[in-house]
């Protein structure tokens, strides 16, 4: 005899299930097992993981390291911001604080770099425009990220973790520069350099 | 006056301090919904690029009390009501400790009240989630702490019901399943609300400048009331989708067993739903997400597929067995679609799992995330589950509420049978609006996507002018239909049409009561087995099978296109 849900069953309840009901369990179970495969499967075969080098870090530090970063690569600026070309291979360091990302990058497309993201005061989030990558930046942990930039263009970086009154004013820029114009492009970057 | 009530409808005893319990926290949760509803047109019409009505400074505030009016105030006190409902009123028993159940109401209230003023006052502009180290007034953070002092009182007093109800043999058997699924609200809420605490004093404390929060522990812990209150939530609609089924068509439960383990399974795995927010956070490993993530190897998901299957075969059987045999779907079409309670459950059921169900799980996978983190897909996908579930599930309820508890009828009662309608309509397209702006990086949180006086003015596609036009639209009907909620619910309880203590309804028409109530679905008898066709390949239930298949396909496809748009992106790790 079936019972609603608000009418109290006999004492033992647990009772036989149908053969429906239980396929539909176990299609389920499986399902479950499919999605939680993906994501170990994804860390050996796939080339986004959101896993980096993490460590704490303090902030002044950070600070510092950003700072020295931005004397050794500066190449000119960008409204005001310091525009940096890194070698390929190398640690990129970006300061997220309110209400700026510091410093705009140049990278070389199809080179590796290590992208260094932390926050000299409160959360910040990396939004990375327009191809939707999006990392959380929380203030003493330094998340460094592995990237290789497929395509050039410019790229923007959108502060989207709530950071205070000014937090829709916080966009920095990433900008890669194509693998068949990095020669010229560099010589004509160092002149602009030269030029401020 | 006896401290009972007979109710006429159900024939249960109904102690009055219950009655006057649910009453107050069922008002003070409308009143939460209806000052989170005006901040949820202002948001609106802000992020409505083309108005862009707030100034940014008033927009963070007003999103900051639409977050917790909605998310804390509305849905908690309602969630109260409901665990006196599920305890005393469902079991026939009395109300052990009234004093108790006030001094937490007024707990709840007080606490209520201090968070309001500091946001109000623009003393608490920290959004929602309130992420250290962005500061509020330590009012905030303390009147947080008495909310959740109130609450864990209330559930408390939930477990000490159910106990002496059994000790007085209140009902016979088991706990009705019903009560079985609050009863893991409850403990989810404990569990819950301890997170609240361990993370809320250490952060009153800070705001006084006594002593440090890290700021990724404040994460890790905060997610663990963040994520795991929307789990009391489900529990609890979930609980509340089988209350509407029996009350609106006599949905019956195919196995206790099943349906009471999937309830375990949330009690088991859904704490560890904090560290979905955290996927892609400096804090923590993979390895770490991967296992936390994914509750303990989707083992909640589990849960809520099976709910998803049992609930609407339990409406198809019970409508089976009572005569709608015809064909695959026949027991859908003579459902009684102008009952508001059961409209809800319908539309509750098929946009939760459909919309809010199927983005979350995809969101929540460890990489997929990564297209995802504070887009406007989260905000998409909550949207679907705890609007178009939670609270229309509640909505649902209240058009039985009334009448049951407040004994008045339904005022404007053909407004009542639209309203599901709007609301789930309107919250349909905005939320999928919303996850499909997501998808091309539009942020959440954020006051201008135009960026004006920004460093930089990154375009976005013109599409997205496009879709957030149409998220505004779903929005806006979407808000009627709230509108239409409230005024329905203040005006019946205030000035409804009273009914006689031995009044019962049955019967009636052009009165204001829904269908469950004038024509309720009839006591089944053992014979009705017999009108049961035998059953074919797809069981007794073919109509909810082939719906849960449609489901699964969804699901997959949604899950793998992501991992397909994940593959374009720059490689990152």
């Amino acid at each position: 005899m079936y019972r609603t849900g608000i009418e109290p069953p006999e004492r033992i309840w647990w009772k036989k299930v149908g053969r429906h009901e239980k396929v539909w369990v176990w299609i389920s179970f499986a399902w479950c097992m499919v999605l939680f495969a993906m994501m170990p499967l994804w860390h050996l075969r796939g080339g986004q993981n959101p896993s980096g080098i993490r460590h704490r870090v303090d902030p002044a530090d950070y600070q510092a390291r950003v700072l020295e970063f931005v004397q050794e690569y500066q190449v000119g600026t960008d409204n005001g911001l310091p525009v940096v070309e890194p070698p390929p291979g190398s640690d990129v360091y970006l300061q997220a604080s309110q209400f700026a990302w510091i410093p705009v990058v140049r990278l070389r497309q199809g080179a590796e770099y290590t992208l260094h993201l932390s926050s000299l005061d409160v959360n910040h989030g990396f939004g990375l425009y327009p191809l939707n990558i999006n990392f959380q930046v929380v203030p003493g942990y330094d998340y460094g990220l592995r990237i290789v930039p497929h395509e050039p263009g410019e790229f923007h970086v959108m502060c989207n973790e709530f950071c205070g009154i000014g937090h829709h004013l916080m966009v920095g820029k990433i900008i890669v520069v194509g693998a068949d114009e990095v020669a010229a492009d560099a010589g004509e970057a160092a002149d602009e350099g030269g030029d401020r | 006056m006896s401290p009972f009530r007979t109710c006429p409808t159900t024939g249960l005893q109904v102690h009055r301090t219950a009655d006057r319990l649910i009453k107050a926290n069922a008002v003070v949760a409308t009143v939460a919904l209806l000052v989170g509803g005006i901040a949820a047109l202002l948001v609106l019409l802000t992020r409505w690029e083309a108005v862009l009505l707030l100034e940014a400074e008033m927009f963070y505030r007003m999103l900051t009390i639409h977050g917790m009016n909605m998310l804390i105030f509305f849905i908690i006190f309602f969630e109260m009501a409901v665990l006196y409902f599920a305890s005393a009123v469902l079991l026939n028993c009395r109300v052990p400790a009234p004093k108790t159940g006030w001094v937490a109401f007024v707990l709840m209230v007080v606490g209520t009240l201090m968070v309001e003023w500091t946001m109000w006052t623009g003393r608490a502009d920290v959004l929602f989630t309130s992420y250290v180290p962005l500061r509020a007034h330590p009012l905030f953070y303390l009147g947080v702490i008495l909310f959740a002092v109130g609450a864990l009182t209330v559930v408390g007093h939930f477990f000490a019901i159910i106990t002496v109800a059994r000790r007085e043999k209140a009902y016979e058997g088991s706990l009705p399943l019903v009560t079985y699924g609050a009863l893991t609200a409850a403990a989810i809420a404990a569990v819950t609300l301890l997170h609240g605490a361990i993370i809320y004093i250490p952060t009153f404390l800070w705001s006084l400048d006594m002593m440090n929060v890290d700021p990724q522990m404040y994460r890790l812990i905060w997610w663990g009331l963040g994520h795991s209150s929307q789990q009391i939530n489900v529990a609890a609609m979930v609980a509340i989708w089988y209350l509407l089924g029996a009350l609106t068509v006599g949905a019956v439960v195919l196995n206790e067993k099943v349906s009471r383990t999937a309830f375990v399974l949330y009690v088991l795995f859904i704490s560890m739903a904090s560290a979905h927010h955290l996927l892609v956070d400096p804090g923590m490993g993979p390895s770490w997400k991967v296992w936390n993530t994914s509750y303990f190897m989707y083992m909640a998901v589990l849960a809520s597929m099976i709910h998803g299957f049992t609930v609407p075969a339990g409406t198809e059987l019970g409508m089976r067995l009572r005569g709608a045999t015809q064909g695959l779907f026949g027991w859908l079409k003579r459902a009684p679609w102008g009952d508001p309670g059961f409209s809800s459950l319908a539309f509750s059921i098929v946009v939760f799992g459909f919309v809010g169900g199927i983005t979350g799980v995809t969101f929540g996978t460890e990489q997929i995330n990564i297209i995802a983190h504070n887009t406007l897909r989260i905000p998409g996908h909550f949207h679907a589950t705890v609007v178009s579930g939670t609270a229309m599930a509640f909505m649902g309820i209240t058009y039985y509420v009334i009448p049951l508890i407040f004994r008045r009828e339904i005022a404007f009662y053909r407004l009542a049978k639209i309203q599901p309608y709007l609301f789930a309509i309107g919250m349909l397209i905005f939320s999928m609006a919303m996850t499909f702006a997501g998808t091309f990086g539009v942020p959440r949180r954020h006051w201008d996507i135009g960026f004006n006086q920004a460093f930089f003015q990154p375009e976005f596609s013109p599409a997205v002018n496009l879709i957030i036009g149409v998220m505004a639209v779903g929005g806006l009907i979407a808000i009627v239909g709230g509108a239409i909620y409230i005024v329905v619910t203040v005006v019946s309880v205030f000035f409804g049409k009273k009914m006689a203590p031995d009044d019962s309804g049955l019967g009636a028409t052009g009165r204001g009561l829904p269908p469950g109530i004038t024509n309720p679905p009839r006591a089944l008898k053992p014979e009705d087995k017999e009108a049961l066709k035998p059953s074919g390949r797809l069981g007794p239930v073919p109509g909810t099978m082939v719906l849960v298949l449609i489901f699964l396909a969804a699901f997959i496809l949604y899950y793998f296109v992501n991992w397909m748009l994940l593959s374009f992106l720059w490689e990152v790790g």
